[in-house]
């Protein structure tokens, strides 16, 4: 069998507004407009992702958080209604989406094997979470990819930001080990915005536009200093950096799926593709991506 | 509001994991927090309330305060962590029409709050498992209202305020419970439900301490500890421990409660208990409770005395002149109108 690739990886931040904004068939509320910076950056990032032709997308999601190891989505189709608890007057979505169980195993299976605690999620009513179904539709509408849904351990939250650097970091050779054996051509997204503090009330018109900025412009000078290291392919200096930014900017890469990306894709020092920046209710997300690398 | 006035009948703390319900017989911890359910259950059937109010921290919410009032949510749940242990399927009564009241209170308290009456919305794990132990058969209709990520003491209190202006305007007789554990730390691996204990030594003597307090009733004087709580004893996923302060906001802030430790209980290392707090006559407030905001000094508590005993025979309170001396002097166990107790 031939050695598996990544062919592509992406921050690919999952904010429900974009798809509100979106109109898809699947979702029911209808949107007049709104975050078109970051919906034309997803743009840009489909089309790399369909011109790179993965068979598989592996993503982490922020909002599939679970507090002991890492879960795996275990069973071939997930099918159903899901509603985001925080902004349900957004997205009520019927999604209908695959999983590549046999990578889903492999992966959690050398996972395991590295010592973390890992299990695959084969409850057939379970709900896909908001955050995966969003990346996944902002990357591929026509969701005929299948996915390795990965879930975010809260290992930030229970140790510190040290030990997540850590444990994503273990998780991504383990994740490395098990493409490369698959054969497969393989997309890995972290499905997470850079700053993020909301606001905490809504304007009577979610998409008007004149109500949407980031949240503080400590924020944005922190998103601009990570945003900046990417474009100058300085991986490493945004791993090194992650601690502070995570604590300074309230940002969502305490979920660890952004240091689990770098590291998965051996800390890129080639200059990442901004494909966009925006904020979504006070949020900073960016639309990045980064070549794919061999294994 | 006056304590006299509260419409809030009980209190409860409930842990919201699922075990309890899907595999009581897996641990005897389980088992135990399962019958102290079923006692909250009859406890409850056998009341008089109208109506259920819960305030779950495994609800949480980022615009405002949301409450949710779909009339009759329907699904089948499954645990994001402890999706292996079952599905979980319910149809729930909710009280669409207080849950409006709620909202429309808190904001013109001040807070952003919104209902939520969408089908297949998310409800979370502790208030389903709440309600399905607790509620069986939907005879009690309920509200549930979500923990904001943000909010702070505040926010929360005036939220509990908010409930109980709502569960006074409507009449409702009303039992309140948070769904919360006391310490929150899960294992970090796998395992063996006969091994259950708590995380940590630290975790342990936190709980006791907050047990102790309201085994005594001391209702507010734990909601006054959250922060240190939050600090000592709570993995640190939102920005305060949140749950006492609306209770104690809800139910009147004192420690005038009768408190029973009815289980506790470690659930995947957490600090999981049930506890009933019923309003009291006798209680800590005045042997050491001195955080009331009083428009008038009422005098020096006899500290030493049991609180009935120090009100009705040795309390300085009753050497009081002047406005406030007759609804001191009148006092037989309940707080009087116009005490300051608010």
């Amino acid at each position: 069998m031939k050695t598996g690739e990544i062919v592509l990886g992406a921050l690919a931040p999952h904010p429900p507004h974009l798809v509100y904004a979106e109109n898809p068939p699947q979702n029911e509320p209808r949107a007049e407009c709104g975050w078109e910076t970051l919906r034309w950056a997803y743009d840009g990032l489909r089309a790399s992702v369909r011109a790179a032709k993965p068979e598989v997308i592996v993503l982490m999601s922020p909002h599939w958080r679970t507090y002991v190891g890492f879960h795996f989505l275990g069973l071939p189709h997930f099918k159903g209604l899901s509603v985001d608890p925080i902004f349900p007057n957004l997205f009520r979505y019927q999604y209908d989406l695959k999983v590549d169980v046999p990578l889903a195993e492999a992966i959690c299976q050398a996972t395991a094997q590295k010592g973390l605690a890992a299990k695959m999620m084969r409850n057939p009513d379970y709900r896909i979470d908001y955050g995966t179904i969003v990346s996944c539709h902002m990357i591929n509408p026509a969701w005929d990819i299948p996915i390795v849904g990965i879930s975010s351990h809260a290992v930030s939250a229970y140790f510190n930001f040290d030990v997540m650097e850590t444990t994503m970091k273990t998780l991504a050779e383990a994740t490395r080990e098990a493409i490369a054996k698959s054969g497969q051509r393989v997309a890995v997204i972290a499905s997470n915005s850079l700053s993020h503090r909301h606001f905490t009330t809504e304007s009577d018109v979610p998409e008007d536009m004149s109500r949407e900025h980031i949240y503080h412009h400590g924020q944005y000078l922190w998103d601009m200093k990570m945003i900046e290291l990417m474009r100058q392919g300085r991986a490493q200096e945004v791993l090194d950096l992650m601690t502070d930014f995570t604590e300074q900017a309230t940002a969502e890469t305490d979920s660890g799926a952004l240091s689990w990306l770098l590291h998965t894709l051996n800390v890129p020092t080639s200059p990442a593709k901004i494909h966009g920046y925006g904020s979504v209710i006070g949020t900073g997300n960016a639309v990045v991506e980064w070549k794919g690398v061999a294994l | 509001m006056s304590a006299s006035k509260n419409p809030v009948i009980a209190g409860y703390v409930l842990p919201g994991l699922p075990q309890p319900l899907l595999t009581p017989d897996a641990n005897p911890g389980y088992k135990d927090l399962r019958r102290a359910f079923d006692q909250v259950r009859a406890e409850i059937a056998n009341s008089n309330a109208d109506l259920i109010v819960i305030y779950s921290t495994m609800w949480p919410s980022v615009i405002g305060h949301q409450i949710q009032a779909r009339p009759a949510p329907e699904w089948i749940h499954v645990d994001e962590e402890f999706h292996d242990l079952g599905s979980i399927p319910y149809k729930l009564k909710m009280d669409a029409e207080f849950a409006k009241l709620y909202a429309q209170i808190a904001r013109e308290r001040g807070l952003h709050a919104r209902t939520v009456d969408y089908h297949g919305f998310p409800i979370d794990t502790g208030s389903v498992v709440a309600l399905k132990l607790i509620n069986p058969d939907n005879r009690i209709p309920a509200t549930i209202v979500s923990s904001n990520i943000y909010s702070d003491r505040a926010e929360t209190f005036v939220l509990g305020k908010a409930a109980a202006e709502a569960a006074e305007r409507s009449g409702r007789k009303v039992v309140a419970v948070i769904v919360s554990t006391l310490s929150n730390r899960l294992h970090q691996s796998f395992i063996d439900p006969q091994g259950d204990k708590i995380h940590s030594l630290k975790d342990e003597e936190w709980n006791q301490k907050i047990l102790e307090f309201l085994k005594q009733g001391r209702l507010e004087d734990v909601a006054q500890l959250s922060r240190q709580i939050h600090r000592e004893a709570r993995v640190k996923k939102v920005g305060n421990f949140k749950p006492f302060w609306w209770l104690s906001s809800f139910m009147g802030a004192n420690n005038r409660y009768q408190g029973d430790v009815l289980s506790y209980n470690s659930v995947y290392g957490t600090g999981s208990a049930v506890i009933s707090l019923h309003p009291a006559p006798h209680a800590a407030r005045d042997l050491e409770f001195d955080e009331d905001s009083p428009d008038r000094y009422q005098g020096e508590r006899n500290v030493l005395a049991p609180s009935g005993e120090s009100v009705s025979e040795f309390s300085s309170q009753l050497s009081l002149t002047g406005p406030m001396s007759s609804s001191a002097q009148s006092w037989s166990g309940a707080v009087p109108e116009g005490s300051g107790n608010d």
